[in-house]
């Protein structure tokens, strides 16, 4: 009896019933599209961080797995010692370097990059002069940019020669020599990729190169190590900006709920009245309250998810090749906690009010 | 009176208003029988409804003695009041008071439920009461589809759906045309004729009070036998 007078009295009030349950979906909408992003990103480095076809990943000293750029490795070391190890059939230099927000570009020896991830051309081909540039199938779309078209970053006009297929690496690749020369970088390099004869063999070469003289203070991954790095834990502040929003959320919908039901039992002083005279207890009265708040977090919680497929798919095909999202299924339990307890944290203050309402001046209320 | 079903002695009840009291029940003695009708009239604030709300276990009394059926309402709890009006006590007000969002069965389901008797089916009486009412057909109806006689009659039919002991009606025919005032005091009369239902109704209109067995007047907080 008393779920049918919660529903009945939710859509009594339809508008605000949507409303009210449709704030509540943005706020589980805003959790769950800050963690499929930040989970999205870095699952989109780490394909891009196998399709770069390595085994082994070598960073010089003092450099993240995870940074976006800096250049502290000699190229030298390629020729004169990593092409040289046992069991290694290639070893390309790439030079990092950010272009602005967290898109960088990514300079590499056509040849060997090529050689090692097997790129794919989807249109036109490899760079020919020195300010030509390749990028893949995400910023090409993202961007309506075509084979023949400039794009502009690090304050140099490139010109697009060749549109490849996404994952391997970089979004857009440019020369190795002239990214080294214009970002003063001559001869430096951002990190080494090693490919073996057999992968199975990376365990070995590893212990190998880490007792090289020389190497102490390089870090050296099997490409599983360095994309397991690709973590929310590894990203400095992005647990701690997670938080933050899922702070802001609670606010919100404890707020938000707060007002509706704030609002619902002013509106139903009477009501409230009839039931204390029918033999309604101060805790049916909260009782009653806290079934409606439920039920609209529940309605939030499926709307929520819901807009999150929404901003998922408009992220991944507007924006794609700055951003990656995916679905976070195990997220929708959480966010379901989250918007139960700041819904039913806002219905709190309305219906204790409610239950101690008199039950006379309730009746006698207009 | 024999077997008396409420008992009221010496009662007083002062709202605080402000700093200032004011005095609403100033020493009501009343005593009521089973079975009976009682009309209450008298003019606005002269503490009528006070004495229905505190007889109907709404409010406590300042001082006094009120036995319902028994029961002494000036020494319980809050709660303990609450418990006392689900089973005893059924309210008819004048602007009916149904939940506007439910159907005039749930309506009465709900006061069902309150008595913990939700699920169980209602009795052949009650059945019979609501051909008595003549409502049985627009049971499924919201309120706002019901003419105010309908309403007041779902109303009565809400009240006595747990078999109270007394039965208070608030001006019942205050927002009814003559034709439906008389169809629903006829009602009242027959409920208490024919079921020996213990009725105490407030009116102003005197034809309304003569509907019952005996009529008292409030007037400044106290009683006055006609």
């Amino acid at each position: 009896m008393i779920n049918r007078l919660v529903i009945e009295n939710l859509k009594h009030r339809r508008l605000r019933t949507m409303l009210s349950a449709l704030s509540i979906g943005f706020q589980v909408t805003m959790i769950l599209a800050v963690v499929g992003l930040s989970r999205g990103m870095l699952q989109d480095s780490q394909n891009r961080a196998r399709g770069a076809g390595a085994d082994i990943f070598v960073k010089p000293p003092a450099a993240s797995a995870i940074s976006l750029g800096g250049a502290n490795m000699p190229e030298k070391m390629i020729e004169a010692f990593f092409i040289r190890q046992p069991r290694v059939v290639r070893a390309a230099g790439t030079l990092v370097q950010p272009i602005g927000g967290i898109s960088t570009v990514t300079g590499v020896q056509f040849d060997d990059f090529a050689a090692m991830s097997g790129i794919r051309f989807l249109e036109g081909g490899r760079f020919k002069d020195k300010f030509d540039v390749v990028i893949d199938e995400y910023y090409a779309e993202q961007n309506m940019k075509e084979v023949g078209h400039t794009v502009r970053f690090l304050n140099t006009d490139w010109r697009v020669t060749g549109i490849i297929e996404a994952g391997k690496l970089a979004r857009i690749i440019a020369p190795l020599a002239t990214l080294q020369e214009i970002t003063s970088n001559t001869g430096k390099i951002s990190q080494v990729l090693l490919k073996l004869d057999d992968s199975k063999a990376t365990p070995a070469v590893i212990t190998a190169l880490k007792n090289t003289p020389g190497l102490e203070g390089y870090s050296i991954y099997s490409v599983e190590e360095f994309v397991s790095m690709f973590s929310i834990d590894n990203v400095p502040g992005l647990k701690a900006f997670i938080y933050v929003i899922i702070g802001l959320s609670i606010v919100i919908g404890f707020l938000v709920v707060w007002l509706t039901m704030y609002t619902t039992v002013l509106e139903r002083t009477r009501e409230i009245g009839i039931l204390k005279a029918l033999g309604a207890s101060p805790a049916d009265i909260v009782n009653i309250l806290l079934r409606e708040t439920l039920v609209l977090a529940l309605v939030g919680w499926a709307a929520g998810i819901g807009l999150s497929y929404a901003a998922n798919a408009a992220i991944n095909t507007l924006v794609k090749a700055s951003l990656q999202s995916v679905i976070v299924y195990d997220w929708w339990p959480i966010v379901a906690a989250i918007a139960i307890f700041a819904s039913l944290l806002g219905a709190t203050w309305p219906g204790l009010r409610a239950a101690r309402q008199d039950a006379i001046e309730a009746l006698a209320y207009e | 009176m024999n077997n008396p079903i409420i008992e009221i002695s010496g009662l007083e009840k002062i709202y605080r208003v402000g700093d200032v009291e004011v005095p609403a029940l100033r020493g009501v003695d009343l005593t009521v029988g089973r079975g009976e009708f009682l009309s209450v009239v008298g003019p606005s604030g002269s503490g009528k409804s006070t004495l229905f709300h505190i007889v109907g276990g709404l409010t406590s009394p300042s001082s006094g003695a009120v036995i319902v059926d028994g029961r002494d309402m000036a020494n319980l709890t809050d709660i303990e009041r609450t418990r006392l009006r689900r089973g005893k006590v059924g309210f008819i007000f004048q602007k009916y008071n149904l939940l506007p969002t439910l159907t005039a069965m749930d309506n009465i389901l709900m006061a069902r439920h309150f008595s913990g008797a939700n699920g169980q089916p209602l009795s052949e009486q009650f059945n019979d009461l609501l051909k008595l009412l003549g409502i049985q057909h627009r049971l499924h109806h919201k309120p706002r589809a019901l003419s105010g006689g309908e309403q007041q009659r779902v109303a009565i039919a809400r009240a006595l759906v747990n078999h109270p002991a007394i039965l208070l009606a608030d001006e019942p025919t205050g927002n009814l045309d003559t034709q439906n005032s008389d169809r629903v005091l006829s009602i009242l009369r027959d409920l208490n004729q024919r079921l020996g239902q213990t009725i105490l109704m407030i009116t102003h209109n005197p034809e309304a009070a003569a509907y019952g067995h005996r009529t008292v007047t409030m007037r400044d907080g106290r009683l006055r036998e006609e």
